[in-house]
């Protein structure tokens, strides 16, 4: 046995692609089945379970699913719900919803119908990134198979009128941030909203509207199929159940693998990815969360939990559990550079600190990663970083400014010894030319 | 009432206000750049950050965050000092410092709030920003690398003016404002967006690198370019008029002005008449004032009285023309006319209500109507800021609205009733009329489009009718609305400047009815009536009045003279000299003055003071100024006559927004603006 979870309490277990993605595959591994008899438990009851498996969104900020329906109103009165399902995957490092998608889309649109019921949603928008093509064509192709089987849609055997809409992206980061999803999904530009109101007051067309992540979702069936308990028997305390984690960058073997919460990092990489390349002693630092969340240093890694709470007492966090790992041989400075450019790109440019902030931080990055900088730029970048921080209307804000708050905190003398070098370079070629002269 | 602390300071609040408006309440000043109290909320700009308790560990923006009972709000922690000093860097690092050379510097937000919040220095070292120009329109000027994306012009433009022109394109560093292709912006409004704009990004184009903020003068007026009599604030350099803006007035203007009230005033230095002038073998000579007032005294003196008429303009004072009626019914005078459109609104006898010719429902009681029933008023160009009020209502569904005219674009959706006549005729059986009925506070609006010409007071009888049976009058509320276009119109029916009785009206005269004819600053009509017409002009501008004038006695434009203007609401204004007259030219009462000697019938005042004594004496409604009448029912059945009515399209008087009165015609910028947007305008006529 490789990990921790065995492989009958996985949920994807489609997650490769080695089997049929349609509806009779899925069927076969347990999706729509008894999804008439979870209904017919009724609204509370599933929201119950939901909260007492401990599920917390999958989409990085970590927030409890169970609570977060029951945000919506207990009753449909003027205004109808809606379910909108975040499929706008575009955090670097992170690719588990495009897997969903790709193999096991059933257990989405199964999710999709189930939380629908529990928070009485007739509709469910489900807003695809730009860039998934085959991830759009799988998704529409299981919705039609779903309506065909009468799966969903109107008069459907589950006695819950239910349409599912796949709605294609442009291509923008920020219209992952729920709001500015919202926005682009009623035709506007993709920018945050101010909150409050809350989506669950006022979403979609200004009706209350949940956003879920495509994980959070597509494991609601089987948590009520095998039980609350059954889900919150894995991992620590407060960080339960499983969880797709997507391994990158400098291991042997990279992938996507679901596993228990609160995983050891050291076993997740060893088990799974075949160790880090050139040996642990090879690890430098790694971003365990996808390009948001700051960078932990190789010491911090060797008894490391990868869970929710273990990771945000270190000040980073476990966002979308996309384990971005780094050997010795990497250039930090530059790799968080490029992060500082995507972040720069990806600005709405709504509010000012996010607009203007993520420009200046790039620029004296760039700079940083070849030396070109004074040491006392450094505190001043830092500070800019918390004058992001906290002060935009969405978290792109802090989104930009982690990523260069754990570098500093980390790895400052690799910055400082990079200015030392690049200004002691520029000495000799001063000196010849003065000799020259 | 909920409470709520601010530093310490408990104050109680209304439900529903913001923190910031709290914080206000409890006299803090809290900066702001996107905030504005007239437009949606964008809370982009982040300046006016707060810390409240109970609340996250971070700064909230508090134009956007509702207060709550018991809520702790802090302006002045190191959190928020901090948090303000970061905003206001990072605004600046894009910002070119080019202050020297821009327009805004010394009413520029983002120069003050700086100054108050900011660092004092600069951390930023890399390369700024630069943004390409845009094309905006005659009105705005644009540098946009001074930008600094708050987005109220692109909120002005789409909530309060009804166009939806500007809008921001990119995003990030790299996000813009600007026009749809480019295209002017066409609003009628459009200048507001740079008094809007908190810093030197949008500013006045016609009045662009002319003056300093702090060299010119300041004088709070009366705006005469429409019958509203918008508050405004004149800022002149010596003689010169540099800039009109507008001032606060809750029930009149809000803090809005149309561009033609803003940017006409450059026609007040151009075209002037300074000196009087006499028709001399077929070519007017400059001559002296005694000369040119002998020569109108000779020819009043000789003229037969019944074929002498005097028509008052639309930018005339209540003072000038209670001095010309003075002067001419004491000569036995009685053909005088103030409506130069031909308007049958105003005075038939003594009894007629004065409710008959007044915006009744007031320009701010508009938005309490909830059905609106428009008759031949393309009432965006006629009184614009009246249309913002409708939109706004329109805008929270408060209100329906029915047009009986031309089908122009209103900036709202409404029921094209019909065009004409016809339509009112027709009202009984159309659907529109349920709306009316069922509406708890229904509004007619009448422009000058449907009463004016021959058939004028039978169509408004039909209007009146209308009214009646749709309860448009009854207790509490009067949504009985006359929408005049002329600053000088409301005061001239006040005083009863219309033929009584046998008099011959301004049509007539203008057709050549009359021997002598005075024009007192009247130039909107067609001369080739007046070929045997010996005519008086006394006026500011040479234009068409001037032009067919056998004397020209030279008079004071709005900004040159203190006068009474009441607006079409029936509320008493008084416009103050903001500077003198040009040249040889005297206030218009006191060439009333001197001619009344010249012709042996002295009027019996010899200052300002005197005349208003004896108007308000004469007339009490002048007595009560700045003040809207109260709202009184009256019968209705007093309105119009019955008579014949010609079938037609009810056009608007004004076809030129930009070009309706003599100032407005000598005004460069006008000019342009309607070059600019003539052609749009009239296709969205068409």
């Amino acid at each position: 046995m490789v990990g921790i979870l065995e492989d009958k309490d996985r949920i994807f277990t489609n997650l490769y692609g080695f089997h049929d993605w349609g509806l009779e595959g899925a069927k076969q591994r347990g999706c729509w089945n008894a999804t008439r008899d979870i209904l017919s438990y009724g609204a509370p009851w599933i929201i119950d379970n939901v909260k007492n498996s401990g599920l917390r969104g999958r989409g990085g900020a970590g927030f409890s699913t169970g609570l977060k329906w029951s945000f919506m109103p207990k009753e449909v009165k003027d205004r109808p719900h809606y379910l909108v399902v975040n499929a706008d995957e575009s955090e670097p490092g992170t690719c588990k919803d495009r897997e969903i998608m790709r193999h096991d889309p059933h257990l989405l649109i199964e999710g999709c119908l189930i939380a629908s019921f529990a928070m009485q949603a007739h509709a469910c928008y489900i807003y695809l990134r730009g860039e998934y093509i085959l991830e759009r064509e799988r998704l529409e192709a299981a919705v039609k198979q779903a309506y065909e089987a009468k799966l969903i849609g109107k008069n459907n055997v589950h006695g819950w009128d239910f349409d599912v809409y796949v709605h294609h992206g442009a291509g923008a980061y920020i219209c992952g941030e729920e709001t500015a999803l919202l926005e682009s999904l009623e035709g506007k530009k993709g920018q945050p909203r101010l909150k409050p109101p809350f989506p669950a007051g006022s979403g979609l067309y200004g009706c209350p509207t949940t956003v879920n992540n495509v994980e959070s979702i597509a494991v609601v069936g089987t948590i009520l199929r095998r039980g609350a308990a059954w889900f919150a028997s894995f991992g620590a305390p407060n960080n339960t159940g499983t969880k797709l984690f997507c391994i990158s960058g400098h291991v042997e073997r990279p992938c996507n693998v679901e596993e228990a919460m609160s995983i050891p990092f050291r076993k997740l990489i060893e088990d799974h990815c075949g160790g880090i390349r050139g040996g642990w002693g090879n690890l430098k630092a790694v971003i365990p969360g996808g390009s948001s969340v700051p960078m932990i240093p190789a010491e911090q890694c060797e008894n490391l939990a990868m869970d929710f709470d273990t990771l945000r007492n270190l000040k980073s966090g476990l966002g979308t559990a996309a384990v971005i790992v780094m050997d010795k041989s990497t250039d930090l400075i530059r790799a968080i550079a490029r992060l500082s450019y995507f972040y720069k790109h990806e600005s709405c440019g709504q509010c000012t600190p996010c607009r203007e902030g993520t420009g200046w931080m790039w620029r004296v990055m760039e700079r940083m990663v070849k030396g070109d900088a004074e040491p006392s730029e450094i505190d001043t970048l830092l500070e800019v970083t918390t004058q992001v921080e906290g002060h935009t209307i969405c978290a792109l804000g802090d989104a930009a400014a982690w990523p260069i708050q754990g570098l500093i905190r980390h790895f400052r003398p690799e910055i400082e010894a990079r200015i030392a070098a690049y200004r002691s370079r520029r000495a000799i070629h001063t000196g010849h030319v003065i000799a020259a002269e | 009432m909920p409470k709520a602390k601010v530093n310490g300071v408990e104050v109680e609040f209304d439900p529903g206000m913001t923190v910031l408006q709290v914080a206000e309440l409890a006299g803090e000043e809290i900066p702001r750049f996107c905030y504005h109290e007239r437009l949606s909320i964008a809370g982009n700009c982040r300046m006016c950050l707060v810390e409240v308790k109970p609340g996250p560990p971070k700064p909230q923006a508090s134009c956007a965050l509702p207060a709550a009972d018991n809520q702790e709000i802090f302006t002045n922690t190191p959190m928020v000092k901090k948090a303000r000093e970061g905003v206001m860097e990072f605004l600046l690092i894009n910002h070119p410092l080019d202050c020297p050379i821009c327009d805004q510097g010394g009413e520029c937000d983002l120069q003050d709030q700086s100054v108050a919040y900011g660092k004092g220095a600069s951390r930023y070292g890399e390369n700024k920003r630069a943004v390409e120009e845009k094309y905006l329109g005659p009105t705005i000027k644009t540098f946009m690398t001074r930008c600094i994306q708050c987005t109220r012009c692109v909120r002005f433009t789409t909530e309060v003016a009804g166009v939806t022109e500007m809008g921001m394109i990119s995003r990030g560093e790299g996000a813009e404002i600007t026009s749809y292709l480019e295209q002017a912006v066409t609003s009628e409004l459009s200048g507001n967006v740079n008094d809007l704009c908190p810093v030197g990004a949008l500013t006045h184009k016609p009045w662009s690198f002319n003056y300093r903020p702090w060299e010119l003068t300041k004088t709070e007026t009366i705006d005469v370019h429409d019958a509203l009599g918008a508050h405004i604030r004149i800022d002149n350099r010596g003689p010169a008029v540099l800039r009109a803006l507008p001032r606060l007035k809750e029930d009149v203007n809000e803090e809005w002005l149309t561009d033609k009230s803003r940017y006409a005033v450059d026609g007040l230095s151009r075209k002037r008449l300074d000196r009087p002038y006499v028709r001399k073998g077929g070519k007017l000579e400059p001559v002296s004032w005694d000369e040119a007032l002998t020569a109108v005294a000779g020819k009043l003196n000789t003229t037969p009285k019944n074929k002498i008429g005097v028509i008052a303009g639309d930018l005339v004072d209540a003072e000038t023309m209670k001095a010309a009626k003075d002067l001419f019914y004491a000569m036995g005078v009685t053909n005088l006319d103030c409506r130069q459109d031909g308007a049958k609104v105003g005075p038939v006898t003594q009894s007629t209500p004065r409710e008959s010719w007044l915006f009744n429902s007031g320009i701010a009681g508009i938005e309490n109507a909830d059905a609106i029933l428009i008759v031949g008023s393309d009432l965006r160009f006629e009184a614009s800021l009246i249309n913002t009020r409708i939109r706004k209502t329109w805008l929270r569904n408060a209100v329906q609205v029915g047009v009986i005219g031309q089908a122009v674009d209103l900036t709202y959706d409404y029921t094209h009733v019909g065009v004409g006549p016809k339509a009112l005729k027709d009202f009984k059986k159309n659907a529109f009329r349920d709306v009316m009925k069922n509406a708890q506070r229904p509004a007619i609006l009448v422009g000058s489009g449907a009463v004016a010409g021959d058939d004028g007071a039978a169509v408004l009888r039909e209007v009146a009718e209308i009214a009646d049976a749709c309860g448009v009058v009854k207790d509490g509320w009067n949504g009985f609305n006359i929408v005049h276009a002329a600053a000088s119109r409301v005061a001239g029916l006040d005083l009863g400047f219309v033929p009584v009785g046998e008099a011959i009206d301004a049509t007539a005269m203008l057709k050549g009815a009359v021997d002598t004819l005075v024009l007192l600053g009247a130039d909107e009509f067609d001369a080739s009536g007046l070929d045997k017409t010996f005519v008086v002009y006394i006026g500011s501008h040479g234009d068409k009045g001037a032009a067919t004038a056998d004397v020209i006695l030279p008079g004071a434009a709005y900004t040159e003279k203190s006068g009474i203007y009441t607006n079409l609401e029936g509320r008493v204004q008084i416009a103050e000299r903001c500077v003198f007259p040009k040249g040889e030219a005297k206030e218009d009462w006191a060439i009333l003055r001197a001619l009344s000697d010249k012709v042996g019938q002295t009027l019996p005042y010899d200052s300002l003071a005197q005349l208003r004594e004896k108007l308000i004496t004469d007339h009490p409604v002048f007595g009560r100024i700045d003040v809207k009448p109260a709202t009184r029912t009256f019968d209705l059945k007093a309105v119009g006559a019955k008579g014949d009515i010609k079938d037609r399209v009810f056009m608007s008087p004004i076809v030129d927004f930009y070009m309706t009165n003599p100032i407005a015609r000598a005004s460069v910028a006008m000019a342009e603006c309607s070059a600019a947007r003539g052609a749009h305008l009239k296709a969205a006529a068409e």
